[in-house]
């Protein structure tokens, strides 16, 4: 595995630029009109998951937007997922 | 020839053009798997899948032998249409006679989609067609918020039947949330590198220094999506910019897709296949 440095050289300005994406994303969303859905606040309350550290934050993140409940659904009424929990109806 | 071997486990060639074919070939692909999957839209009738199946077993194989690519496939009612459990019922009694082609390895990709008790059946239905006929198994884990959830319930399904071995059955689109249960199961893990939805090749390369090489394979499960046919070499790149040797390099992208699909006496390739020649 390479270390800190040699990750920084190959991984930092495409984590940069990823990031400044990300913070015109929200922006849009600001400047917007109309109501939001379950994703954006979904996507927020996953952001929390950037402060731990311990090499777990893609898995945390994944599991703040993940279906946490365990029994199969009824039905599928559709087939497309995106990206988020609704959460209970 | 390209001084790289790879073996795409995974790849929806029907949907591909045939110069996909030819990068594939030129970028050092030793073979292409192709399991059943969803059209995009919905099949009406089962006779539907016959003809499918007819594509996969004969036609593509053909296409991609004027490359000199030798082509496998895998079969099944893909989740996506396994909520109409009588469709899929009609689906997988055509899937006996098919078994015998010689280009088919297993059954798959079945699993779950949106995690509904009638997926759940006809994934029940899948796991016992497989174990009466001594198929390996490939499943495909649901998508994005649905992922963790739909892979916890398909392992148990798995592991409840006792026919079922783990080392036969290969748990595709696995993250980082999920992969670590697969390994535990004692289950093959397939990371699937495809935009947007799953996984970049920077984070394949963080689960294979996390988690180990080993029963691992990545593909790139290319479809009628915005998707890269060539993505298993782009990830080759990814790990040697990462400081990893020809040798793992091999390992992951060639030998760990045969280890496993070897363990089908249908799965040869021209000229044998392990160690790189000297």
């Amino acid at each position: 595995m390479v270390n800190r440095q040699k990750l920084l050289d190959l991984y930092f300005l495409e984590a940069r630029a990823k990031m400044v994406d990300l913070a015109a994303f929200l922006d849009r969303m600001d400047r917007a009109e109309g109501e939001c859905d379950f994703r954006l606040t979904a996507l927020l309350k996953a952001f929390e998951e950037l402060r731990h550290s311990g090499g777990t934050r893609a898995e945390r993140v994944l599991l703040a937007l993940s279906d946490p409940t365990t029994a199969p659904i009824p039905a599928a009424t559709s087939k497309a997922a995106c990206g988020a929990w609704p959460g209970n109806p | 020839m390209p001084s790289m071997r790879y073996i795409e486990p995974h790849a929806h060639m029907v949907s591909r053009v045939t110069d996909d074919y030819q990068a594939m070939v030129v970028a050092g692909c030793a073979a292409v798997c192709e399991p059943a999957f969803w059209a995009g839209f919905d099949r009406s009738a089962a006779a539907a899948f016959h003809d499918y199946f007819c594509q996969l077993t004969e036609h593509e194989p053909r296409r991609a032998t004027k490359f000199g690519l030798p082509h496998f496939c895998w079969l099944c009612i893909n989740p996506k249409e396994s909520e109409d459990v009588s469709l899929a019922r009609d689906v997988i009694a055509l899937i006996p006679k098919f078994l015998e082609g010689k280009n088919v390895l297993g059954i798959g990709e079945i699993g779950l989609n949106k995690n509904s008790r009638n997926e759940l059946k006809v994934l029940e239905m899948h796991v016992d067609l497989a174990a009466r006929h001594n198929q390996l198994i490939l499943v495909h884990t649901p998508h994005l918020e649905d992922k963790h959830k739909g892979t916890r319930l398909t392992l148990d399904v798995l592991r409840a039947d006792s026919r079922i071995k783990p080392e036969r059955c290969v748990i595709d689109h696995v993250e980082e949330h999920t992969v670590k249960m697969v390994f535990d199961g004692g289950f093959w893990g397939g990371m699937t590198l495809y935009p947007g939805t799953k996984c970049t090749a920077a984070r394949a390369v963080d689960m294979i220094e996390r988690y180990g090489g080993e029963r691992l394979w990545m593909d790139s499960a290319c479809d009628w999506g915005v998707s890269v046919p060539l993505a298993i070499p782009y990830a080759a790149l990814e790990l040697r910019r990462r400081g990893h040797s020809a040798e793992t390099i091999d390992r992951l992208v060639y030998q760990n897709p045969l280890h496993f699909l070897s363990q089908c006496p249908k799965f040869a390739l021209p000229g044998g296949a392990g160690e790189r020649p000297a």
